[in-house]
This record gives C-alpha cells, structure tokens and sequence, in this order.
C-alpha cells in the first residue's frame, strides 16, 4: 500500500473521527455531569440519523440544515427524559439506573425496527460526491463538511460551559453536587438542561453519520459502546478528550480495517478499552479522581 | 512487648502531612484513648493500623508482628477489630445475620457462627431485634450494632472510632458498661478515638493526644486534661487551667 | 421454609414433571425455552444478586460453552457429556481472567458492566473469523432424526431436552439455596452490601468476588452446551450477541435480583407473556419483526420504576410464602 493511499485512509478516519468524537461528547458531558451511564446513547443517535433521513426523503431537506430542528426536538426530548425519568432515579443503586437506560435503548432501537424495518437507508447528495483535493490528499467532501460541523458544536459547547452562567452552573453541579445545592442551584434543573444539550450533541453528530454511513436500526448498540469507548479512552469529564478519543478510534479503526480485516475493525477499539480501563482508567485527558 | 506498638510513623496525602513521626504502645488488656481536635491524625492513625492504607514510614506492630501494609481483612485475622466513624452496618442484612458475618470469621461454619452471634447480641442488648434489618435501626443501636459486628470476629484489641458521637449520656454510660465488662471478662485491649471525654474519662486508663498529626502528649488521664499543651491545642492560647 | 411454600413447591414439581405428556410440542419448546433462561438467569444471579457485580457480556460464557462442545462433536465425534468439561474449563478460565483484572485493577460497578461487554463483543468479533468453527457462516451439527434417542450424544426428542433442562434448573436451585445459606452466601451479600466493612470482618473480597465468578461463569458454561445441542447452529454473530446477554438478565432482573426464585419466576413470566403479545399480533396479522423487543422493553422500564426488588417478593408476601431468600 502506498503511503498517499495510507494517509487518505489516515485523514479520513480523522474526519470520521470528529464526528464520532462529537456523539461522544454528548455522552462525556452527560455522564460527566449527571452521573448518568446512558446505555441508550447510541439508540439516540440512530433515532437522529433516521431524523435525517426522513427529513430528507419527505421534504428534501439537506441534513446541514436538518441539524437545526432535529438537535431542537432531542434537546427538548433529552430535558423531558431526564427529568420524568432519570432524575427520580438519581438515589437508586447503579445498576437500577443502568436497567432504566437499557430498557429505553431496547424500547428504541425495536420501536426503530418495527417503524422503518432491517434494511439499510442513506442518503444521497449530489454535491458531496465530488472529493476535494488538498495537495496530495483526496478528501472525501461529505466527510470534511461533517468533520468541520463535528469541530464547529463541540466548540460552540465549550465555549457554553466556560462563558455563560448556566454553563458556569452545571460544572458547579458536576464539580460538587452537594456544594451546588447549598448555594442554591436547582441540580435537578440543571441535570435535565445538561442531557438536552448532551441529546442535542448527539443528533447534530447524527445528521452528520448518515452522510457517511448506512443507517440500520442496529447500528444504536455499536454506537453505545463506541461512544463509551471513546469517552473512557480520551478521559471522562474532558471535552477535548472525547474529541481526541473520537479521532483516536476513527483513525485505529480505519488502519486496522487496512490491515486486519474490515470486519476486524471493532475488535481493536474494545483492545483499547480494555487496556485503557486497566491501565489508566482516568483516559488520556481526563483528571485522576 | 506492649500488644500494639506504633512506631514513628508518618503519612502523608499529596502534600498534606496528616501523621508525622506518631510512636505509642498499647498494653495487652489496656483501655487507651485517642484523643485530639479535628484534623489530628486520630483516624488516619487508626486507618494505618487496621490497613486501609500503609503509613508512608515507621512499623505498627501488633504481638510482636509487623502489620503496617497488610490488607484489613488480614489485619483482622491477626486479631484486629474496627468500627466506623460513620456506621456501615449491612443495611439489607438482618440484625442476627449482620453480626453472623462477622462471627465466621472464627466460626467452622455457619451454625457455630450463628450460637456466637446470638450470645453477642445478648450481651450488647440487641437481642429482642436481632430479626430486624439493619436499616431500621436507630442510631445508637446500629452504633451497638457495629460494635457487636467487629465483636464477632473475637478480637484481641478492638479500634473504635468515635462510637459515642451522637448518644445520650444515659446511652453512653451504658455503652462504657459494655466494653468495661468485656475489658475485664475477656481482657480485650482497646483504643478507641473519642471526642466525648465522659466516655474518655471513664473508660481510658491511657491517653494520647494527637495535634496536627503529632503526639503532644501521652500518660493517665488526669495528667493529660491538666497538660497546658493540650489545653492550648484545644482551647486556644487564652485558656487558663 | 414454611408448610404453604413446601405444598406450593410439590405441586409445581409434579405439573412440570408431568408437562411432556399433556402439553404439545409448541408448549414443550416455550417451557424448554424458560427453563433455559430461568438457569442461565440463575447463573447470572449468583455473579450480580449474590456478589453484587454487574455482568453484562454473559453472552460470552454461552458462546464459549455452545462452540468448544458443538466444535469437538464436529470435529472429534466427542460427546457433550465430555465436551462439557472443556466448556466449563475454558469459561473459568475466561471468568476468573475477567475477574482477576477487575478486582485486582479495582475495577467495578458501571466500568467493570463495560469491561465484560468488551469481552464478549471482542470475542463475538474474534469468532466471526475462526473459520475451524465456521466463521460467520455458522457451525452446524447433524440434527437429530425424531426418532432417535442417543442420550450420550444429546440426540433425541423434544422431550429429552425438556427433561435435561429441568434438571439443570432444578440443580441450580438447590446449588443456589445451598450457597445462600453458607459462609459463601452471607460473605457475599456482605461483599454486596458495603465491601470495605466486609474486609474489616475478615473477609478476604477478592478471593470470594472471584469465587462468585467462577460458579457463575462455570453454570453458563453448562447453558451454552445444552444451547449448542438443542439448536444444532450457533453464529458468532446470535450467540455472543449483547441481545443474548440482555435476555440473560431480563429474568432475574423482573423477578428479583439476589432472590432464589426471582429468575425463574422472572423468565416464565417475560417468555408466556411475550409469546402471548406474539401470537395476540399473529392473530390480527401483525408480523412486525422487534414487536417481541419493544415489549421486554417495556416490562423491563415497568418493573425497574416501579418494581425494584423485582416481582418475586410482593408474590411471595402475597402467596403467603413466609421468609424466602
């Protein structure tokens, strides 16, 4: 394999990267912040490529643009679930909470099922089939538009978190629960406030997917685990993290797929998971509790 | 050979000089008490001799052996016995089965755990609710609970940790009875942490007195609450005797 | 345990011994079918319930178990009563890897629930290219003709398989009953409950942990053995599927976590239920693939909100069944 052809291969796992980076910051700030281990993340996200999908057979609507009310609808559906939902279980031993998030991932992923059927869906835009060329590189258009969007939201979300005041709140909440409650913010609130946003990332970064990939009801529990994968190898609690972790798997994904086999790729993430989980569970970015 | 020896031992935790250059003996049978303002060291002396975690320098001793690093479940086989600053007891377990747990740890099995368990409760005054589960007890009982648990598993030296925080005076003294009698039945050696000096008073033949990580005193108690030392450290530099 | 559960125990030992000869083959193979999940829950039960770690790869014992057996038939002609010892061997050795670096690298809780679900998804993966079991074409084994009855080989009628399985399911009752009321038993719901005060008591958790892993591990073994030789396929793809995991613990979870019954009672009711939705849909020509899902879905969310202790404790306090574990 020549070394262009390798470094296409490399730069379009980055892209891709980005993307999945973006689906797991969703999932980085919701379980960083609420403590929740949300097992429907990936269920989420499906539902939002699907979103995408409908959106664009029904009216046409370029899933560039679909972003704007699909990440409205999950922030609002993101909100309602957390607080008629999860906050009550905030008390209840881990593995209830865990049950809850599964039961809701089986009840999306077959309600995805039995609405739109096994088969696969995508979409076709003319103007991203063209690929751009940048120096010796050939990049894929539908890849690079939805890595920059990938880049553009998770910047637009730290910069929530660091410049406004309920940004300034829910790391309160995260950093000391108790401490926030004493001072007066309402945690619960903000809980929900910071699953919306985390859903919102989500279908954002889902529009996007269906761009480069085919969309099947299935794919929800692969994405749950990658998107775990990536939060704990980059480092829970650390936006740049799941980016770099995205990107990290994005591109190991791509190589090993050169290099073992394509259907091989998914082993090396759980590798990785698994030394990272015994080796340095804080992740790469993130803070040793 | 006191039965327990702490020997300069220090810890730290990032920075933070919790423990430094702590020595003391605990006699075999002896009733010690530790005592100190908050911020002493008095649990994290405590949590190094039952193995939660190993002082950074310095032994601990205990008949002779070196336990300092030994894990607390081995610490407890070496003849060791605990209770909690806050009580942990197993909330979904029963009373009985609460304190049977802690009686396998001698017991050949479960009957002989449970003849042992039972005798303890009495002793204690649990035994009208040993079937009760641990959660619907009251303070003072789960606090009796806990000492009926770390009981079980017949320790030579029993470490307390604040066991009449949150009791009545009249719930106190009959605690102090309880570990009186044990003390002079069975002979079983204890240290115990305490801030409520009624207890203090009444039950330690010994005291050591903990500031800032140090011993800044050590000797009978009526020594010890006269010592202008431990009076500043408690009462600020204003204080007259 | 009192009279009233003693007599209710009886009267169902019977019913089930007696099922073969009344039920049809349909109800056969749905009363197989619980039984399977009520010991494979069962297994489960004693890593979560009764040492309170969340498995949720279990898949990765059945696969293991089903293949090793299945591929020694293929390969070897050897018979499962003899293949059922590499299955066990190779699901201990896989449970107590899993377990040792998890408890010694002190992982637990949501992250050890992840670390066992790499695992089995790492080796559904890893299968997919084993191509001496059949890779992701699958491994088949000569399915029996009706009439035959080779018990050596697990070859027979519905029937035999209904029987074996309710063995299976009763062994593990009586193995989990007996382990309840051992040292093991209160060791590990200490473990469970607080494991810092359980050490302080004297209690060795990593060894005990470890030992909870090893039976539960060792059991599943047993279940993907008998899965291998009832279904005569497996695919890496089905049988190491995290859905496969997800009905593993869909029993004990509805019917009660930590509970001796809970799993058995949880999978009868999850699986006549849901055969119920299934054929109420058939009937009014709905034949929409994920209907089944939705349901467990549904029961799931009902009874974690609203039930956590599971079903099996307000049944028993209803049927006046006195203290049960």
């Amino acid at each position: 394999m020549d070394p262009v052809s390798v470094a296409n291969l490399v730069v379009a796992g980055v892209l891709t990267g980005l993307v999945y980076g973006l689906m797991a910051l969703g999932l980085s700030v919701i379980f960083g912040v609420v403590r929740v281990v949300n097992f429907a993340h990936g269920e989420m996200m499906t539902i939002a490529m699907y979103a995408a999908v409908v959106l664009f057979a029904a009216l046409g609507l370029d899933p560039f643009l679909a972003i704007v009310p699909v990440a409205a609808a999950f922030f609002v559906f993101g909100y309602a679930l957390q607080a008629a939902l999860i906050n009550p279980f905030i008390t209840r031993p881990e593995h209830s909470q865990f049950m809850l998030l599964v039961a809701v991932a089986i009840i999306m992923v077959n309600a995805l099922l039995m609405i739109f059927g096994p088969d696969a869906r995508n979409i076709q835009l003319d103007y991203l089939l063209e690929s751009i060329e940048l120096g010796p590189l050939l990049l894929d258009r539908g890849k690079l538009y939805a890595a920059v969007v990938a880049c553009v939201t998770a910047g637009l979300l730290f910069a929530f978190f660091k410049f406004t005041r309920t940004g300034t709140a829910i790391r309160a909440c995260a950093d000391n629960h108790l401490g926030a409650r004493v001072v007066g913010l309402n945690v619960k609130r903000y809980y929900a406030f910071t699953f919306g946003l985390g859903a919102a990332c989500v279908a954002v970064a889902g529009c996007m997917m269906c761009l480069l990939v085919d969309v099947t009801p299935v794919l929800g529990p692969a994405y749950t685990l990658l998107a775990f994968v990536i939060v704990i190898v980059g480092g829970l609690g650390s936006m740049g993290g799941a980016l770099l972790g995205g990107v990290l798997i994005g591109v190991s994904e791509a190589l090993a797929g050169l290099f073992i086999a394509p259907s091989a790729k998914s082993m090396f993430s759980f590798a990785l998971l698994i030394l990272v989980l015994l080796f340095r569970p804080q992740g790469l970015l993130g803070k040793r509790t | 050979m006191a039965l327990l020896e702490v020997r300069d031992v220090s810890k730290a935790f990032r920075g933070l000089r919790a423990v430094t250059g702590v020595s003391f003996d605990v006699g075999e049978g002896a009733i010690v008490g530790l005592i100190g303002p908050n911020g002493a060291g008095k649990t994290t002396t405590f949590n190094m001799v039952a193995g939660a975690f190993a002082p950074d320098s310095g032994e601990i001793r205990f008949a002779g052996r070196r336990i300092d690093g030994l894990r607390p479940d081995q610490v407890c086989a070496a003849g060791i016995g605990r209770t909690f600053q806050i009580v942990r007891p197993f909330a979904g377990l029963s009373v009985l089965d609460n304190v049977i747990v802690g009686a396998l740890e001698r017991a050949t099995g479960v009957a002989e755990a449970r003849a042992t368990a039972a005798a303890i409760l009495e002793q204690l005054g649990l035994a009208a609710k040993r079937a009760l589960p641990a959660s619907a007890l009251t303070l003072p009982d789960r606090k009796r609970l806990e000492v009926a648990r770390a009981l079980a598993t017949r320790p030579r030296l029993l470490l307390l940790d604040e066991v009449m925080a949150g009791l009545r005076p009249t719930e106190c003294d009959q605690m102090v009875a309880v570990f009186r009698e044990i003390n002079r039945r069975d002979g079983l050696t204890v240290l115990l942490i305490e801030h409520v000096m009624r207890a203090v008073m009444a039950l330690a033949q010994g005291i050591v007195v903990l500031h800032h990580g140090e011993v800044i005193a050590r000797g009978a108690p009526g020594e010890v609450v006269r010592d202008p030392a431990v009076l500043e450290c408690y009462l600020g530099e204003e204080a007259q005797v | 345990m009192n009279r009233r559960a003693g007599t209710l125990l009886a009267l169902v030992a019977v019913a089930l011994l007696a099922l073969p000869a009344v039920a049809s083959s349909y109800i056969l193979s749905v009363a197989t079918l619980i039984l399977f999940f009520a010991y494979a829950g069962q297994a489960w039960n004693v890593m979560m319930g009764f040492a309170g770690q969340l498995s949720l790869g279990h898949s990765l014992y059945v696969g293991v178990g089903a293949y090793a057996a299945a591929g020694l038939f293929f390969h070897y002609g050897i018979g499962p009563w003899a293949g059922i010892w590499l299955a066990i061997a190779l699901c201990v050795a896989l449970g107590a890897a899993i377990g040792f670096l998890a408890f010694r690298f002190g992982i637990s809780g949501v992250y050890f629930a992840l670390l066992t679900i790499a695992f089995a998804e790492f080796t559904r993966i890893g299968f997919d290219h084993i191509a001496w079991l059949g890779g992701p074409g699958g491994l088949f084994i000569k399915v029996a003709q009706r009439e035959q009855f080779d018990f050596a080989n697990l070859r027979g009628p519905p029937a035999m398989f209904y029987y074996l399985m309710l063995a299976l399911t009763a062994a593990a009752l009586a193995l989990c009953a007996w382990l309840l009321r051992s040292r093991a038993g209160y060791y590990w719901q200490a473990i469970r409950e607080d494991e810092q005060a359980a050490q302080a008591l004297g209690i060795n958790t990593f060894r005990w942990k470890m030992l909870a892993v090893v039976i539960s591990s060792a059991m599943t073994a047993v279940a993907g053995v008998f899965f291998a030789f009832y279904y005569n396929t497996l695919f890496p793809e089905q049988i190491f599927n995290i859905s496969r995991s997800i009905e593993i613990i869909l029993g004990p979870v509805i019917g009660g976590v930590g509970t001796l019954f809970g799993p058995v009672l949880g999978a009868a009711v999850l699986t006549v239920l849901a055969d119920v939705i299934s054929e109420v849909l058939a009937a009014a020509g709905v034949e929409i693939p994920g209907v089944k899902q939705v349901f467990y879905g549904l029961v799931l969310l009902v009874v974690v909100m609203f039930l956590p202790h599971g079903i099996w404790p307000t049944v028993a306090k209803k049927l006046g069944l006195g203290r049960q574990d």
